[in-house]
């Protein structure tokens, strides 16, 4: 009798992909996404924005519609963040750049000078995506009015 | 390449007269290479068949399951070349994040719910797989996860100069506004479907079916071909008939998916015991 039942893994991770189409994992997180009252980015594994819901929309100023997809630091450099507390912040300690980058979860409480001009305190929680397999597909930040900060 | 299907419908085995004509064994399809080479589809009660049909000189067997619900895995244990100490059968499978498809087989191939284990298979390995491309013989297979509950494979398979995609169970529209407008970056299985010769793709539901049975994993009629025209296919194969289907219930639907002037592919039902070739054959 032949030893049976080996097992291996073939399909190597590819991320992020060169195709035309995104992983189930964040086409099923953009549905989700989409239906959710909370304010939502999702990222590609190199930081690409792939795509916000109309909640962000409004935080930010512009429709999906329009803008479509575009590099996070982009959008990103386009309003006046700051700490809790009114203190200049780096663009690689945002909460969205940490789940990117060190692919763990990451929180802070922020104040952001957007469209309407005035400072609003905002929660974001951010948290990378790792599909089947320990692939690293992109990230998530959630964001919150937080009138504590 | 050779393409025959052993089992069409879905979810449930449905044998009746009023099922003759479409069937009534679960998803199993089988194709052969012009170089010989085996590839078993799915493995629902159709496979039964399939493997007494598998000559008897083969020496071995590929059998691609695209997700371990019952009536893709339930004719498993009576697949005759798994026993066959003469043939290698290689299965394999969706990986998942917490056991190997060994391990998750061995749930059903085994007491109480089956009186055979895998262990007792005398030549048989198994093999996780994930979003990729990978070579069985003359046959290039691209697997990738697509939308249905738990994790679930959707193949292509390249060989002899021609491509069949293979979704069983797929609902690519779910959480989309209806009636669905697919944009291919945004359409789980598209990858594997785009531009493929035959694209044999979940069909189960009506329109009217469809609604209540959102998030379910299934597709409707009209939902596939939006999907098929979305892929630029050559020809529509519809499968994985609910089980209350009749024959002449799903004679109706393709009837009407026939005379679609819109259509801008070949669109054949899938039947159970019909044979096609598409690139060279053998």
């Amino acid at each position: 009798m032949t030893p049976s039942n080996t097992t291996n893994t073939v399909g190597e991770p590819s991320t992020p992909r060169q195709s035309t189409q995104q992983a189930i994992e964040l086409i099923l997180l953009r549905q989700w996404a989409s239906y959710i009252k909370t304010p939502i980015w999702i990222t590609s594994a190199d930081g690409y924005l792939l795509f916000f819901n109309e909640p962000a929309e409004q935080i930010i100023g512009i429709r999906f519609g329009e803008s479509g997809p575009m590099p996070v630091n982009e959008l990103v450099s386009r309003f006046e963040i700051r700490d809790e507390y009114g203190a200049p912040i780096e663009a690689q300690a945002l909460p969205l750049a940490v789940a990117v980058a060190q692919r763990k979860p990451a929180h802070s409480r922020l104040r952001v000078r957007a469209v309407g001009g005035e400072y609003v305190p905002i929660a974001v929680t951010a948290f990378p995506i790792e599909g089947q397999g320990g692939r690293f597909l992109g990230a998530v930040a959630m964001f919150w009015e937080d009138r504590k900060a | 390449m050779k393409a025959v299907l052993w089992g069409t419908r879905g979810s449930l085995g449905s044998a009746s007269a009023e099922t003759v004509v479409y069937g009534g064994d679960t998803s199993s399809v089988e194709l052969v290479t012009s170089r010989g080479t085996i590839l078993v589809l799915d493995a629902g009660s159709g496979v039964r068949r399939l493997g007494a049909a598998v000559p008897a000189d083969v020496k071995r067997v590929d059998l691609l399951l695209t997700h371990l619900h019952m009536d893709h895995i339930q004719g498993l244990g009576f697949f005759g070349p798994m026993y066959n100490p003469n043939i290698e059968t290689h299965v394999w499978g969706p990986a998942s994040t917490n056991a190997t498809l060994r391990t998750r087989l061995s749930r059903y191939l085994s007491p109480p719910l089956f009186p055979v284990c895998v262990r007792d298979l005398p030549n048989v390995f198994f093999h996780d797989v994930m979003p990729g491309t990978f070579e069985i013989d003359d046959a290039t297979i691209t697997a990738d996860f697509i939308c249905h509950p738990d994790p679930t494979l959707g193949y292509r398979i390249e060989a002899d100069g021609a491509s069949i995609a293979y979704m069983p169970d797929h609902e690519p529209a779910l959480g989309a506004e209806l009636p669905y407008r697919p944009d291919p970056e945004w359409t789980s299985g598209y990858c594997i479907a785009r531009g493929v010769d035959v694209l044999i793709h979940d069909a189960q539901y009506t329109e009217a079916e469809y609604l209540t049975h959102v998030g379910w994993g299934h597709s409707s009629m009209r939902q596939t071909t939006a999907f098929a025209t979305l892929a630029e296919v050559g020809q529509l194969v519809s499968f994985h008939h609910d089980p209350s289907h009749s024959d002449s219930m799903l004679e109706e639907i393709a009837e009407k998916i026939s005379t679609d002037e819109n259509l801008r592919f070949k669109f054949f039902p899938g039947k159970e015991g019909v044979e096609f070739h598409v690139g060279r054959c053998c």
